[in-house]
């Protein structure tokens, strides 16, 4: 698979940029990061178009944090390059424009959550008022309350309230919903369709496939360090693993397997289940040798199915 | 391409009166942060204070009263400066926060600056305390021009010890840096006459004690009023503390470049 991606700006087109412009936000161009021996990153590529959610997908150590890193300028790659709004991502003036949720294991404890979000509105020439940050993070009923006394999920919230503060055009959430509770999780989401309507462009992390389904209109999935495909997340489902076919039947595996378009089959208890890119054709096959064939289910393949395959494949 | 360690230069567009009024929130908030933390700040203010409640007063109406004001001022600031600066950036660096701040445009002046004025107005609270007890409990009496050169002297001795405050942020890891801390500053007091004239301290340790910086810090204190060790100059002590505060920077600026480019 080529690693580098080739992208389309797919988001809606709220966002002001001058015309000599193209419409891309961010910019990794064929990036290596080593640390010591471990490459973190290996010549990947990543473009944010304007308006875009995109979702990094991939297991731990898979390098998305180190790509989100490299986007704020926090490091430098070995080699490849990097531009953020047309720019150094270390120059100042590109850091007003963006707003970064990262996962930091401690706050400092002693200031209350106004207090940090006044703070942090201070960083920027034109922050969104504190009261609308308190709002959009739904940090109002705690606004007053030292960060320390704040449950896992509510710090999250202030995390993402801080990523708030400048009104950034361009917003990095690096594992946003970590430590969530279903339902915090889900308010997170609405949050970020929010924005995205209001036309940021957004690139998360993370390792949950409901969130990046949820969420993305583009998924690019990376796996120690290396692109290993990109789409929406119905074309990364349709690419990967076909679909399936569970049914009772007395037809011999053997059989089964050689039949067109079938990937894999394998016994799950009384039942078969196999794997196809064209089900129906299998599925008309085996209903022509096998009248006692019953519990016939066809399904499309999970994401979760498609990233796990994805992942283990290529090792 | 490896190193960002220089401040990034005022960009256009950012005026002045963003720079002053993110500086000054910076500084108000890491003020009442410390001051909330109360194991930083009920140590470094209660530890002279009790100190000087305990042997100060009790030596009412002889030298010692008047001595451990400046010894005791000189470990406030040389404890605000190695607990503040040095435990406040080692923590901070190291759960991630200060990457978050620096992903942020603030300045990274503004953020180390607002550390060291925080210190060096505990400093200054340590001063004021100690000079109120000197003349209350203690019946010291001194001059007001005494009680401002102390000050000054103070404040000016936060900044080498703000200097081994960043060496310390940089090279101990956070959860053994209280211990290390008071290993290094614990003795290093002592040595230097915080807690008692150099002419008492035993013949080994005496020998030492030229090489501390604590010790010109201390000399330069007591010289305002008069305890400075005899034949003492205050220029040796002053040239001393910069080159201290040289060698610490320098230090410091040598390990962050290096741990930018390997990051």
């Amino acid at each position: 698979m080529s690693a580098t991606a080739v992208i389309t700006a797919t988001g809606p087109a709220a966002w002001p940029m001058p015309l000599s412009q193209t419409r891309t936000v961010a910019k990794l161009h064929s990036v290596t990061k080593r640390y010591g021996p471990i490459t973190a990153l290996d010549n990947f590529s990543l473009e944010l178009g304007a308006g875009e959610v995109v979702a990094l997908l991939g297991p731990n150590g898979a390098g998305k944090t180190t790509a989100v890193r490299l986007l704020l300028g926090l490091i430098a790659p070995n080699t490849g390059s990097v531009r953020v709004l047309g720019r150094d991502p270390r120059d100042a003036e590109t850091r007003t424009r963006i707003g970064a949720m990262l996962q930091v294991a401690r706050v400092p404890e002693m200031l209350r959550v106004r207090e940090h979000i006044d703070l942090f509105r201070s960083y920027y020439p034109h922050p969104l008022p504190a009261a609308e940050v308190l709002r959009i993070a739904k940090l109002e009923g705690i606004a007053d309350q030292l960060f320390g006394k704040l449950s896992g999920g509510q710090k999250q919230r202030v995390l993402f309230g801080l990523a708030l503060c400048g009104n950034p055009d361009l917003i990095f959430l690096d594992e946003p919903t970590v430590g969530m509770d279903i339902e915090s999780r889900r308010g997170l989401w609405d949050q970020v369709r929010a924005l995205s309507a209001a036309g940021k462009t957004i690139l998360l992390t993370t390792h949950y496939l409901e969130e990046a389904d949820m969420l993305a209109n583009r998924i690019v999935v990376l796996n120690k360090g290396k692109l290993l495909c990109e789409g929406t997340s119905a074309e990364i489902k349709h690419r990967v693993s076909g679909r399936k076919i569970r049914c009772v039947t007395q037809l011999d595996l053997e059989f089964l397997r050689a039949l067109p378009s079938v990937s894999d089959v394998q016994q799950d208890r009384e039942a078969v289940l196999i794997v196809a890119e064209d089900p129906e054709r299998v599925v008309r096959e085996m209903l022509l040798r096998d009248e006692t064939l019953q519990g016939l289910e066809v399904s499309s393949g999970a994401l979760e199915d498609a990233f796990l395959e994805l992942t283990r494949d290529r090792e | 391409m490896a190193t960002n360690a220089i401040a990034v230069p005022a960009p256009r567009g950012l005026s002045f009166g963003y720079y002053a009024n993110l500086f000054r929130k910076e500084v108000q908030y890491e003020f009442v942060k410390m001051l909330r933390t109360k194991a930083f700040s009920l140590s470094v203010i209660g530890f002279p204070v009790m100190f000087y409640l305990l042997f100060g007063t009790s030596n009412r109406h002889n030298m010692f009263a008047r001595y451990l004001m400046p010894s005791y001022s000189c470990m406030g600031v040389v404890s605000a400066c190695l607990f503040g600066i040095g435990m406040g950036i080692a923590m901070e660096r190291a759960y991630g926060w200060l990457e978050l701040k620096q992903a942020s445009p603030m300045p990274r002046l503004a953020y180390l600056g607002a550390k060291v004025i925080t210190c060096a107005a505990f400093a200054l609270v340590i001063v004021a305390a100690l000079l109120t007890l000197g003349i209350t409990l203690g019946g010291v009496s001194l001059t007001a021009f005494e009680a401002l050169k102390l000050a000054g002297v103070i404040l000016a001795g936060s900044i080498p010890f703000t200097a081994m405050g960043l060496l310390v942020a940089l090279l101990v890891p956070p959860n053994a840096g209280p211990g290390v801390i008071n290993l290094i500053y614990l003795p290093m007091s002592f040595a230097s006459g915080f807690w008692m004239p150099v002419t008492y301290l035993p013949h080994w340790l005496k020998v030492i004690t030229p090489a501390l910086p604590t010790y010109h810090l201390a000399q330069i204190a007591l010289h305002i009023f008069g305890y400075a060790e005899p034949g003492s100059r205050l220029l040796p002590h002053w040239e001393a503390l910069a080159g201290f505060t040289l060698l610490m920077v320098g230090a410091a600026w040598m390990i962050f470049t290096r741990s930018e480019a390997k990051a």
